[in-house]
């Protein structure tokens, strides 16, 4: 018998509503772009795990602004932007920009050239 | 969890620095055995996702927040190596952009985040699929799990930094039971999350989660078997 027998007779036997990998990469973009640029508004403002340790056993006062941080997009805020919705939105955006173009092009190289080896 | 300029003496920071680098090295190979058409676009995109799912900071009580560190979600996803890699370029983009996690203690935070994170998320991910029966709905609550353990050995693994190279005196059992306490009660926060987006991809595309492959394999010679019977 041929493999493919064992999976022809039965093709409902698998129900899972096949998506595309394209689809499912628009899709994990947009929710990805919701939540840098729109939700991430309502993030909490309180001190995070590691800040509020640090207040409480006492050694947040040794910690030292970083050289970056008079960079336009510095916390997350873009520089120059008033309204607070919109300069944690665009700094949201750019990082989700940045991120994912670095890092697509990265995986890009690394399976190109594992691809060329093969 | 990201670790300011300040907290770490130079050496030590120096220390994490070459770790860092050493794991982004072994990454870059390790990676090209994950990486594939089908995965490579998912790596791209778990970036993005755990990018932006570290802007949500989630309250915990107390006057204290956490935020999804994503590492046990991205080992599942596309693999522990590719996964390294994926977090280090948030991370990398996070302390060049946003000045969020010091620019000296950058080494620190792939070493706590995108090392010990990612691999401590995974294996706990390897060892329970190990011992527990091979059933496809027990994936979701093992990345719970997973997500959960990742966060306080992070913050274990600071406290081991910490002992070495704190720049202020401290009470280390008051340090470790303080960071590892409150990023336990984080880490459920991590666990919901990463339960929710695994199973959410296991269901439209149960192929593009790394972690599942062996119950898959388990799940179609049932299929098979139960057919040829």
């Amino acid at each position: 018998m041929s493999p493919s027998t064992a999976t022809d007779p039965h093709p409902t036997t698998s129900p899972r509503g096949r998506v595309s990998t394209r689809a499912l990469v628009v899709v994990g973009l947009v929710v990805s772009l919701l939540v840098a640029a729109v939700v991430s508004f309502y993030a909490s403002a309180q001190p995070d795990g590691l800040e509020y340790v640090a207040e409480q056993v006492g050694f947040i006062d040794r910690a030292e602004d970083s050289a970056v941080a008079g960079s336009p997009l510095a916390d997350y805020g873009t520089a120059g932007v008033e309204d607070e919705r919109l300069s944690v939105g665009l700094a949201g955006l750019v990082g989700v920009a940045v991120t994912g173009a670095v890092t697509f092009a990265l995986v890009w190289l690394l399976r190109r050239r594992g691809a060329d080896r093969d | 969890m990201h670790v300011p300029d300040g907290f770490l003496d130079l050496a030590t920071s120096a220390a994490t620095g070459a770790v860092a680098a050493g794991g982004i090295a072994l990454a870059l190979r390790g990676a090209r055995r994950e990486l594939d058409d089908r995965t490579a676009p998912l790596a791209g995109l778990t970036a993005v996702f755990v990018f932006a799912g570290q802007m949500v900071n989630f309250p915990v009580g107390a006057g204290t927040s956490g935020h999804l560190m994503g590492g046990a979600l991205a080992a599942l996803l596309v693999g522990p190596w590719t996964a390294t890699l994926v977090v280090s370029v948030v991370l990398i983009v996070q302390a060049l952009l946003f000045g969020d996690g010091g620019l000296t203690a950058l080494g620190t935070n792939i070493t706590l985040i995108a090392l010990v994170g990612v691999w401590a998320g995974w294996w706990t991910f390897r060892v329970l699929s190990r011992v527990l029966p091979r059933r496809i709905g027990l994936v979701p609550p093992l990345a719970f799990v997973a997500g959960l353990v990742s966060v306080p050995a992070a913050a274990l693994a600071f406290v081991g930094l910490y002992a070495v190279g704190g720049q202020a005196p401290v009470e280390l059992s008051t340090l470790v039971t303080a960071m590892v306490g409150w990023h336990t009660v984080i880490g459920v926060g991590e666990g919901v999350i990463t339960a929710l987006v695994v199973s959410s991809v296991l269901a439209v595309r149960p192929d593009l989660v790394l972690a599942a492959a062996p119950y898959r394999q388990a799940t179609e010679l049932e299929i098979r078997e139960g057919a040829t019977a």
